[in-house]
């Protein structure tokens, strides 16, 4: 093949969007985070997991161990049943337990797990007992009104 | 009165088909080119430096404004409900899915597209294309085949930088001129833009875009009237078509890629 002095060019030009993309995956995307860790699997049942995603993280101490994988409905108990993969290298006992949170007020939520006292630990296909349900705004308005309305009405009395 | 009208009616017809199979034609032709085009990589190369060099600065440019200004008024809107601190991750994920890939197709079929319909009516129009049949030389191997992989190879690296281009632009605006904070910029961006989903699909959606743009810009000259008004008809149907088709098809495929 004959040598040209585009080649130069051309080659700059490949540089450069090689670079954009490297830069892209990196900074944006944060590519060098995505733990290809080995993983165990656990799952767990919620009565009702909220707005919980796929992938979304499950953190211990505010710090992620794992992911989401799936997320199904369990027709025979109906509720929900979370697979979760937890990095090998962070181990809990087996008697740790689950909430749903919410981070910030409007954020995404994710799994809470909370180590337990048990000396035994969780290993590949363990089912987690103890779970804590996502707060659902709506149940906890009608709590709170439901409770205002059975209150005596003291402040009228007074007057 | 009414046979006329269906005859009118059913050649119309006729017509968009039979344009339809030899735009078919033609496309496959260029797809089966593809190995010569490897064997002789120096024409694509000579093309590549054409097209993608010198669209570059006007891409670049582009991208840095697209960026301010994604940056500007994504600020005004998030800041209202008190998320500014989303600004990089707004701004990271329109560039990377939607607005580097289509933007940077249509600035490149106003910039490079045009050019190709010009240069191949008007080589029509020189009888430059009979000569070389003449000459048993494949104008669609010879002429149409490099263009059309150069287009190709082009767009996506266009587009990365369009993207990449346009989040330092945002930054500037967001983190240094209004004064977000730099952590949960880059942070929020991090945590919410995926690799292959967002990253990935937006190479997927360029290379579709070059595909489309430089097949509309070639064909365009391929089946220009070899006459000066045939040629300028030529180059404004390749901005209208490759335009709107750049704009349907990124319609499709976000419904395609982007449904959960």
């Amino acid at each position: 093949m004959q040598r040209s002095n585009n080649d130069i060019w051309v080659g700059l030009l490949v540089l450069i969007g090689a670079a954009a993309l490297l830069f892209l995956a990196l900074q944006s995307a944060n590519l060098l985070s995505l733990s290809f860790q080995k993983t165990y699997q656990v799952t767990a049942l919620f009565d009702n997991i909220g707005g919980l995603k796929k992938q979304a993280a499950v953190k211990s101490a505010g710090v992620v161990v794992g992911r989401v994988k799936n997320i199904v409905f369990d027709s025979k108990t109906y509720q929900a049943k979370v697979v979760m993969a937890i990095e090998v290298q962070h181990q809990f006992p087996k008697d740790s337990s689950l909430k749903i949170l919410t981070s910030g007020l409007l954020g995404e939520q994710y799994i809470g797990i909370e180590a337990g006292a048990e000396e035994k630990i969780l290993v590949e296909g363990d089912k987690l007992q103890d779970t804590q349900s996502a707060v659902v705004l709506e149940n906890l308005i009608s709590r709170f009104l439901y409770n205002k309305a059975a209150e005596p009405a003291d402040n009228t009395e007074v007057k | 009165m009414i046979v006329r009208g269906l005859a009118h009616l059913g050649w119309t017809l006729r017509v968009v088909v039979a344009d339809i199979g030899h735009a078919a034609r033609l496309f496959w032709q260029l797809l089966c080119c593809a190995p010569s085009c490897l064997r002789r990589f120096g024409l694509v190369r000579d093309q590549m430096h054409f097209l993608g060099n010198y669209s570059l600065a006007l891409i670049s440019v582009s991208g840095l404004f697209v960026g301010f200004v994604l940056g500007l008024q994504g600020y005004y809107t998030l800041q209202r409900y008190g998320s500014a601190s989303a600004l990089g991750l707004l701004v990271a994920l329109s560039l990377v899915r939607e607005l580097g890939p289509v933007v940077s197709a249509l600035l490149f079929a106003g910039r490079a597209g045009t050019s190709l319909t010009a240069e191949i009516g008007l080589m029509k129009a020189g009888e430059q294309l009979s000569a070389m049949e003449m000459m048993a030389i494949d104008p669609v191997r010879r002429i149409l085949a490099p263009r059309f992989w150069a287009g190709v190879l082009v767009m996506p690296i266009l587009s990365a930088v369009f993207s990449a281009v346009g989040i330092l632009g945002g930054w500037v605006v967001g983190v240094l001129m209004i004064g977000v904070d730099s952590g949960s910029f880059w942070g929020q961006m991090q945590s919410g833009v995926d690799v292959w989903r967002d990253v990935g699909n937006g190479v997927v959606k360029s290379l579709v875009f070059g595909t489309t743009v430089s097949f509309v810009a070639l064909r365009q000259g391929f089946e220009a009237q070899p006459t000066p008004e045939g040629v300028a008809r030529a180059t404004t149907r390749t901005v209208v078509l490759a335009s709107l088709s750049v704009l349907a098809l990124d319609f499709v495929l976000t419904a395609l890629m982007f449904t959960i």
